[in-house]
């Protein structure tokens, strides 16, 4: 992976490399080994680049051995190596060994088209100097971030908002609806981003500047059309459907260990991620390195199956022990790198991990994220089951029994009394019926936080409806669909690349140089996964059935079996010691500071930060508006104040 | 005890922002006003404050759920707590 940025400007001026090299500049991080501006009239591009594929000669900018297309480009094109060898059989003659030139020679043959062709991540520009035309593209799944913005007389695009602000003049504001919908979705609705004027390339689209006119287009996107609960597969069908999962999971990870450095994992210690370690065992006769995340505080700790697995599958094991102080420490860092506010801690112990992996010498890992969006795997879509299930029979006493069985691992919630747990998710007619249906309760009590907003953004947010954006966002087959699938590609086109694959993936993953690739992410495994009935997904509460039969013969039995538990970190008692609160934290949220933000209520915000020091803040509630208020701050500070991280 | 009991909850759930606005029949899981972790701080707060034990068979809405409903369950384990202490004297 790589850091790109370039500019295309309409008003006939020149593109002049001096105010591209700043923006290149910023994202450094993403690509150290070197960097590359080119320029050509009124278009400029510009790279940094981590060296991973074909190390002699991929350097880029590149052109295609006219000079009639220039490319600059972040990430990877798995199947290179086959689309090559057609494009050899056409007669296209290639000078070097890298993935970037197979793109070109792709868009020589098909034009925008190419993408379809493409299996892997990635984030590119292509300058058509034939057809003057800027063409843009973003993966299907968003795993590479891609960022643009239009400013006087120019339009601008980058791997990170940081190169954007630097361009002379850019507005450096918070969207405020940008953030209600964080405090609503955990996630900005694509293309909004957290920045006023500032959208993200959507995942799955691609996007043309011809003249002064910016379009964008959609080329590929999940499809659950034709898929029902209903079908209850026999036995045999249900063999050969592991057996098919398991083929494409097989080729997926042996196309993501195509690299000219090691490539080594993460194992959570989970279902997901000790497949693909076991997966890329088989495929590698290197020695393999795994990485992983361990806590002192127990309650989050997974180190003694991370051990098993590790010993099951003769792995080298490395792990980094995270602390609350740690989390604490990191935070600024992990938030310069977000580039938007976080409700949750988690992304911090992922940024230690990925220092880890960068000092022992490794770029690449590969990782289990995708499976749970894909495969059923997360607690919401068994919540969801119950409470339909229970709102079905409203009267009944057995069904509401289990709720009982819901977040084993929250013991606030396992305190409750039957009746309260009745109350917690009860079900409506009217919620029954609604289309998001599965993240209500989640989102219900996210915009609780908004309580702490201050009365001058809640009367500027009067009248807006968040859902309203969301729905104009989903394509219109969505409500047709199945709930399970529904519920899953909420999941999938919101919070996996709003939040999973971007705060808690690339981002924290480059800031120290180091590319994350997703077996569970190539878009074969996707489309064959979004066809198995929601049946195999989740049988009955057994949460990815299908994909622990898949894996039952290559990892622990143990391993296999276990319920999930699902990625977390210590929250926002990360940023107190004793009571304390930590120095950047009494700063940022300081009257005086919130004050001048404007976004927060200066005296609500002291009473939640006297409830932590007495050490009374105890629910999700109160950790995630400590959390999404010194994040939305330090943002603020970080952006929009000044630029940079304050240490 | 009713301003006692308002007070807790506005300070510690709706961290002081009282213009959102409560009745005293409201209920506090309709008016979004407590979650799980919220149920078990009211209960700490109870029993700190009142000097009382909530038992596990207590733990319900019909007890705790607004400020009426909390008021009426006061008085019945202050009666309860009379009654216990008379019948403690007689045994003895």
């Amino acid at each position: 992976m790589c850091g790109i940025a370039g500019l295309m400007r309409f008003d006939g001026a020149s593109a002049d490399p001096d105010l591209l090299r700043p923006m290149i500049q910023m994202v450094r991080h993403r690509g150290p080994d070197g960097v590359g501006v080119f320029t050509n009239q009124n278009v400029g591009l510009a790279h940094a680049r981590l060296v991973i594929v074909d190390p002699a000669s991929g350097d880029q900018p590149m052109h295609d051995g006219t000079r009639r297309l220039w490319i600059t480009f972040n990430g990877e094109i798995f199947n290179h190596i086959e689309l090559r060898d057609q494009l050899i059989r056409k007669g296209h003659r290639f000078n070097t060994r890298s993935d970037t030139e197979v793109i070109l020679h792709q868009y020589q043959e098909k034009g925008v088209d190419c993408v379809h062709d493409f299996n892997g991540q990635w984030s590119f520009a292509i300058w058509d100097s034939e057809r003057q035309m800027l063409f843009l593209s973003r993966d299907r799944f968003g795993v590479q971030p891609l960022f643009y913005t239009a400013h006087n007389g120019a339009f601008l695009f980058a791997s990170e908002i940081k190169s954007l602000l630097a361009y002379p003049g850019v507005p450096r504001e918070i969207d405020r609806i940008g953030l209600d919908q964080i405090f609503t979705f955990w996630s900005t609705v694509p293309p909004r981003s957290v920045f006023k004027g500032i959208q993200e390339l959507q995942p799955g689209y691609s996007l043309t500047v011809e003249g002064s006119e910016i379009k964008t287009q959609r080329y590929w996107q999940l499809d659950y059309s034709g898929v029902s609960d209903g079908s209850r597969p026999t036995e045999a069908e249900e063999q050969s459907i592991a057996d098919r999962l398991l083929e494409l999971l097989a080729d997926s990870t042996r196309i993501r260990l195509r690299a000219d450095v090691a490539v080594g994992a993460y194992l959570s210690g989970g279902l997901d991620s000790s497949l693909i370690s076991a997966l890329t065992r088989q495929f590698s006769s290197a020695e393999m390195k795994t990485f992983s995340v361990g806590f002192e505080d127990a309650e989050f700790d997974e180190t003694a199956h991370q051990e098993e697995v590790g010993r099951f599958l003769g792995v080298e094991r490395h792990q980094v022990r995270c602390t609350d102080q740690d989390i604490g420490q990191v935070f600024p860092n992990v938030i310069w790198q977000t580039e938007k506010p976080i409700l949750r801690t988690a992304p911090c112990p992922l940024y230690i991990l990925s220092g880890l992996v960068r000092e022992n010498g490794y770029k690449v890992v590969l990782t289990g994220e995708g499976s749970d969006e894909m495969l059923g795997g997360y607690d919401i879509f068994k919540e969801a089951k119950i409470r339909r299930f229970w709102g079905a029979q409203p009267d009944s006493r057995v069904r509401p029994m289990l709720l009982a069985r819901l977040y084993p691992y929250q013991l606030n919630l396992q305190m409750q009394s039957p009746s309260y747990l009745q109350a917690f998710f009860r079900v409506t007619e009217e919620d029954l019926s609604n289309a998001f249906f599965s993240h209500l309760p989640r989102w219900r009590l996210t915009s609780r936080l908004k309580i702490f907003f201050s009365d001058e953004l809640q009367a500027s947010l009067r009248g807006e409806d968040p859902y309203k954006e969301l729905e104009a966002f989903l394509p219109k087959n969505y409500f047709g669909w199945d709930p399970f699938c529904r519920a899953q590609y909420l999941e999938s086109a919101l919070l996996l690349p709003g939040y999973i694959l971007s705060s808690q993936g690339d981002r924290v993953a480059m800031a120290h140089s180091v590319e994350t690739r997703f077996p569970f992410l190539d878009h074969r495994v996707a489309q064959f996964a979004a066809s198995i009935p929601p049946s195999l997904k989740m049988k009955v509460l057994n949460e990815k059935y299908i994909l622990k039969r898949c894996a039952q013969r290559l990892i622990p039995g143990s391993i296999a079996r276990r319920t999930k538990q699902p990625y977390r970190a210590p929250e926002a008692k990360s940023f107190f010691t004793a009571g304390k609160a930590r120095d950047y934290v009494e700063e940022t949220l300081s009257p005086a500071r919130i004050r001048k933000a404007g976004i927060f209520d200066p005296a609500a915000v002291q009473s939640l930060l006297g409830k932590f020091r007495q050490g009374t803040a105890i629910g999700i509630k109160d950790n995630m508006a400590m959390t999404g208020i010194v994040s939305t701050q330090l943002v603020v500070d970080q952006f929009i104040e000044r630029m940079g991280v304050q240490t | 005890m009713r301003n006692e009991l308002r007070k807790f909850i506005i300070d510690n759930f709706l961290f002081g922002r009282d213009s959102v606005g409560f009745s005293d029949d409201d209920s506090f899981l309709e008016k979004s006003l407590i979650d799980s972790s919220g149920v078990l701080e009211l209960v700490g707060f109870l029993e700190e404050t009142y000097d009382i034990a909530v038992r596990d068979h207590e733990l319900v809405p019909e007890n705790l759920d607004s400020i009426n409903k909390l008021l009426r369950y006061l008085a019945m384990k202050s009666t309860e707590d009379k009654e216990d202490r008379l019948a403690a004297r007689a045994v003895s």
